[in-house]
Parts: C-alpha cells; sequence; structure tokens
C-alpha cells in the first residue's frame, strides 16, 4: 500500500539526519569539559553545526507544515475525541500484552488511517508542541538580544535554555522509542523499508 | 583678565582597588558620589574653568585680547567624571604642582613627575586588602610593561581623574563589564592611541575576533581579561596581560562545569553562589553559560528517565524473542 509521498520521505529523512546532529552537537555542547574537551564533538564544532542544522531543521518544520495544509497529510494528525482514550488504551494494551499473545493489531493501517492512536499522540507532540518550543526557544538562544533578559529574578537565557535543552532531551527520548517501535512492523525492517520506498507492509503479508 | 588653566592636570593616583575614594590624609571615604561635596571644590574649580569642558578663554595682554582657544582633547577633565571618581577628594595640587597656579603653565611642568600607585597604596595597611604590590608584580609580567618605554603606565588604563572601582562595588555586572571594556577599548579602538606605543598596532577588534561565535553577545557578557589575563590566585582582577597568542582561545576553559569565570569575572561574587542544585550558581544569578550552568537534579533525572525508557525497550524485546 503506497503511504508516503516523495515528499514527506524527503522531509522525513532530512529531519531524522538534522534531529541526530542536533541531539548529538546539543549532548557534547552540555557536557564537554576542560579535561574532556571532545565529548563526541568539540564545543566549538559543536556549537557551529547545532546551528547549521537547527537552521535547516526550521526550514524544514515550515515545509512540514505547510506541505500538511496543502497535500492534506495534516488529516493523519487529527485526533478525535470520539473514544480517543480507550483507543489509546487498547493500542498501549496491544503493545504491552496483546501482540505476545498474538492478538491482531486493533488499528491496522490503511490508506485512511496511516497512524494508530498512540503514534497520533506522540506524532503531534512532537511535531506540534515539542518542534515549535525547540525551535523558539533556540532562536533565542541563537539571538539572546531577543530573549528576555530577567524572569522573576532569574536569567531569562538560563530559563529558555532550560525549557531547550528539556525539549531537547524529550525529543531524544521520543527518537529512542520511535525508532524501536519501528521494528515492530510486519518484520523488523519493514516499517525502515516503508518510509524509503514509500509503500507500507501489512502484517497480514 | 588672564584665567588660569591648571595645565597639565593629568596623571596622579589611579586606584587599581579600593573600595571607596581617599582624601589627601589617605582616610577612605562615603562611596556616595552623589551627595558628595569637594573640601576643595573651589580651588579645583580655578582649573576646571579651563580643563572642565572643550573651550578656554584668557586675557593676552601683550595684544590685548581675550583669546578664545580650544582644550586638547587629553588634557580634558570632567568635573563629574572626577568627582565621580575614586580621587574625588583631592585638590589638583595634591598631585600637580602648585607652579600650574602661573599662566601661561611654566614650560618645565611638562616634565614633571608622576606619581604612580605604589607612591601611595604602596606598603600602606589601610590598602593592604586590594594587595598593590602583587597587582604590580603582575603587571611587570605583564605585556604592557613592556610598552612603558613608549610612556605606558597605570594610568594609561586606570585614568586618576575618573576611574572608579566596579568589580567590587557594583552590583551590575554588566555595566562592569562595559566600565571595564572600555578602558581596554580606549587603546584598543584608536589607531593612533595604539600606534604610540606599538607601530605595527591595529586596532581591529570586531575582525580579530571573528571566530568567536555570538561575538555581541561575548563582548556584553566578560570582559577582555577573562581571555587576555593569566588567571590570578591572589587578587581580585587579574593584570598580568598575555601575549595575544596566549589568549584563551578554547570555549570549554568558560563552557565547563570548572569555568574559568569563576576565577575570574565571578570570583568576587562566587561566595554568594546559590544552593538550588545549580552548579556555578553564581553565574546563573547574573547570566548563561551554556556548558557551565549544569543542574544536578536534572541531570540525575535525564539519566534515569534514559535507563527506563532502554529498560522498558530490553524487556520488550526479551518478550517479542520469548513469544516469537
Amino acid at each position: 500500500m503506497y503511504l508516503y509521498p516523495v515528499w514527506v520521505r524527503l522531509w522525513h529523512v532530512l529531519n531524522a539526519v538534522l534531529i541526530i546532529i542536533l541531539i548529538v552537537t546539543g549532548i557534547s555542547m552540555q557536557y564537554t569539559d576542560k579535561e574532556n574537551s571532545f565529548f563526541i564533538v568539540s564545543f566549538q564544532r559543536a556549537v557551529k553545526w547545532h546551528n547549521v542544522a537547527a537552521i535547516i531543521l526550521t526550514f524544514n518544520y515550515i515545509i512540514f507544515v505547510t506541505g500538511n495544509v496543502l497535500s492534506g497529510n495534516g488529516k493523519y494528525y487529527r485526533i478525535g475525541k470520539k473514544n480517543f482514550l480507550s483507543d489509546l488504551g487498547k493500542q498501549l494494551r496491544y503493545y504491552s500484552w496483546g501482540m505476545f499473545r498474538g492478538e491482531k493489531h486493533p488499528f491496522p493501517v490503511t490508506v485512511d488511517r496511516k497512524f494508530n492512536p498512540l503514534q497520533k499522540l506522540t506524532y503531534v507532540l512532537a511535531m506540534y508542541v515539542a518542534l515549535p518550543l525547540i525551535i523558539i526557544t533556540g532562536l533565542g538562544l541563537m539571538f539572546p538580544e531577543t530573549t528576555v533578559n530577567r524572569i522573576f529574578g532569574t536569567s531569562g537565557l538560563l530559563l529558555t535554555d532550560i525549557l531547550h535543552i528539556t525539549v531537547g532531551f524529550l525529543i531524544s527520548v521520543f527518537v529512542i522509542i520511535h525508532i524501536y517501535t519501528c521494528t515492530l512492523g510486519a518484520r523488523p525492517n519493514s516499517l525502515f523499508r516503508g518510509i524509503i520506498t514509500g509503500y507500507h507492509e501489512s502484517e497480514e503479508h | 583678565m588672564m584665567k588660569l588653566p591648571v595645565g597639565l592636570f593629568c596623571l596622579f593616583l589611579a586606584v587599581h582597588a579600593t573600595a571607596g575614594p581617599v582624601s589627601g590624609s589617605g582616610q577612605v571615604q562615603s562611596t556616595d558620589t552623589a551627595r558628595f561635596v569637594s573640601p576643595f571644590h573651589e580651588k579645583n574649580e580655578i582649573c576646571f574653568k579651563c580643563h572642565g569642558q572643550d573651550r578656554y578663554e584668557y586675557s593676552n595682554e601683550n595684544l590685548g585680547t581675550v583669546v578664545k582657544d580650544i582644550m586638547c582633547t587629553d588634557r580634558i577633565i570632567g568635573r563629574d567624571g572626577f568627582y565621580g571618581s575614586n580621587h574625588r577628594s583631592f585638590a589638583c595640587t595634591d598631585c600637580h604642582s602648585a607652579d600650574y597656579a602661573v599662566f601661561p603653565h611654566p614650560g618645565e611642568l611638562r616634565m614633571e613627575l608622576k606619581y604612580n600607585c605604589l607612591d601611595c597604596h604602596g606598603g600602606d595597611e589601610a590598602f593592604a586588602t586590594y594587595s598593590f604590590e602583587e597587582i604590580d608584580a603582575e603587571y611587570r609580567e605583564s605585556v604592557h610593561y613592556r610598552l612603558e618605554e613608549y610612556g605606558f603606565t597605570c594610568w594609561s588604563c586606570h585614568d586618576p581623574h575618573s576611574y572608579m572601582i566596579k568589580t567590587r562595588n557594583s552590583s551590575n555586572l554588566r555595566e562592569t563589564i562595559l566600565y571595564d571594556n572600555n578602558i581596554c577599548m580606549k587603546c584598543h579602538s584608536d589607531l593612533s592611541r595604539i600606534r604610540l606605543m606599538a607601530e605595527e598596532g591595529e586596532a581591529d577588534i570586531v575582525n580579530k575576533h571573528d571566530w568567536l561565535p555570538n561575538q555581541a553577545s561575548h563582548f556584553r557578557s566578560v570582559r577582555c581579561i577573562e581571555c587576555h589575563t593569566r588567571i590570578s590566585d591572589s587578587i581580585l582582577v587579574a593584570h598580568q596581560i598575555m601575549k595575544k597568542e596566549e589568549a584563551v582561545k578554547l570555549c570549554n576553559e568558560c563552557h565547563s562545569q570548572n569555568s574559568l569565570l569563576m576565577a575570574s569575572l565571578y570570583k568576587f561574587k562566587s561566595k554568594e553562589q546559590r544552593r538550588d542544585g545549580f552548579l556555578n550558581g553564581i553565574i546563573l544569578n547574573e547570566s548563561y553559560v551554556i556548558g557551565a550552568n549544569r543542574n544536578k537534579y536534572l541531570n540525575i533525572l535525564s539519566i534515569v528517565i534514559f535507563i527506563a525508557v532502554f529498560a522498558v525497550i530490553g524487556v520488550h524485546i526479551v518478550f517479542r524473542i520469548i513469544r516469537k
């Protein structure tokens, strides 16, 4: 089943590469030290690459949002109020219990339903909450003169950075879980193949 | 009528680290400059009449005319600057010859010997806290000391007519940084001044520092001396300016848990360190330095969450293998 159009695949692969660069360079900036000046990447290089990747990611994000609006891909991210929690419960139960007992997927992938309820929720949180937050706070750090100097007596830059790092951390947790859950397709590599070829391999096959 | 400028009203004592102004008797005075009225106000006004602004006038009795002239920039001493400085309670003639009362000033006064810091502050118990002798020792190791043959002195940086202590007194760190950096910029952004001391000198600070990310932010947030002096354990403000090749260029010197800023810019305030889990908490009171401000609780929490995520994934994999 053809599920992922070319622009989504190109956006996704670029997004993935950029997020990995940002995580690696972000950790390097936070944890390099005088005694350990090469924590994965040197501070100076990490700053440069983090900034470059962040700017590209911002443009890529704009493409994602615009593409979703124009192409109709955005419909897959719409969360309906009806049965939302119970559907979420069903999906969680499947991952933690049902799949080990050979139960059928409660929300099989179709052309109209690309994501299960758990995917929808996490993708919406990642793409429409975390990404905007990390981009805005990142711009605040990149252009510190635009950041409020003091908030309740504390450095505005500090609060901006704590938010940036916290969201970055949550995104890195999301990436780990996302990569792992992508091994839960018909075969461990079929979902990875899908996002490269555009064709989703159903579990029945 | 002859109006008397005090002529060479320049170099007197700069204080590297006095908390308040000192009077002629050496007593430390109040730091409230707004209320300060100099006991020598009237006497000093004779000098300020010409040297307090950019124009002066005097009667030329030979010509029978009043001559108006422009005061040389380096000879202008602003009243506000002087009465706000650490040396505000002095009379001009405490440091300069009383012969300046004569106008035109006798030519030989140009060769007047000038005091240096230690002439007044050296070996004085009242100033022991400020370690003038150690400052002098560091200065003698500094690249600036080598320029003394071209006229460099303590006053080149610490103009005795306007210098005021900032690091110990100001609660506004940004203001201190700006004030201290302006001392460097006075020469290092002025090709004429810098070439008085070094023929090959350049005043191209922005391009010389183009390697520095967020340059404007760095210039606003740290002093030049943070990177250009050797860290001193014994004095508050390091005075050993290093060769440019030896300046700090490694980001991690500051952007790390044991940031050198704690031994320089934040040294005086480090005693007020926060105790809310932030390492180098004092830096947070004033600014934010990536890599230098780490919160141990957030660090621990992030590691715990990572371990938990991998543990859940590990268990899930095991069950998948078992149930295959």
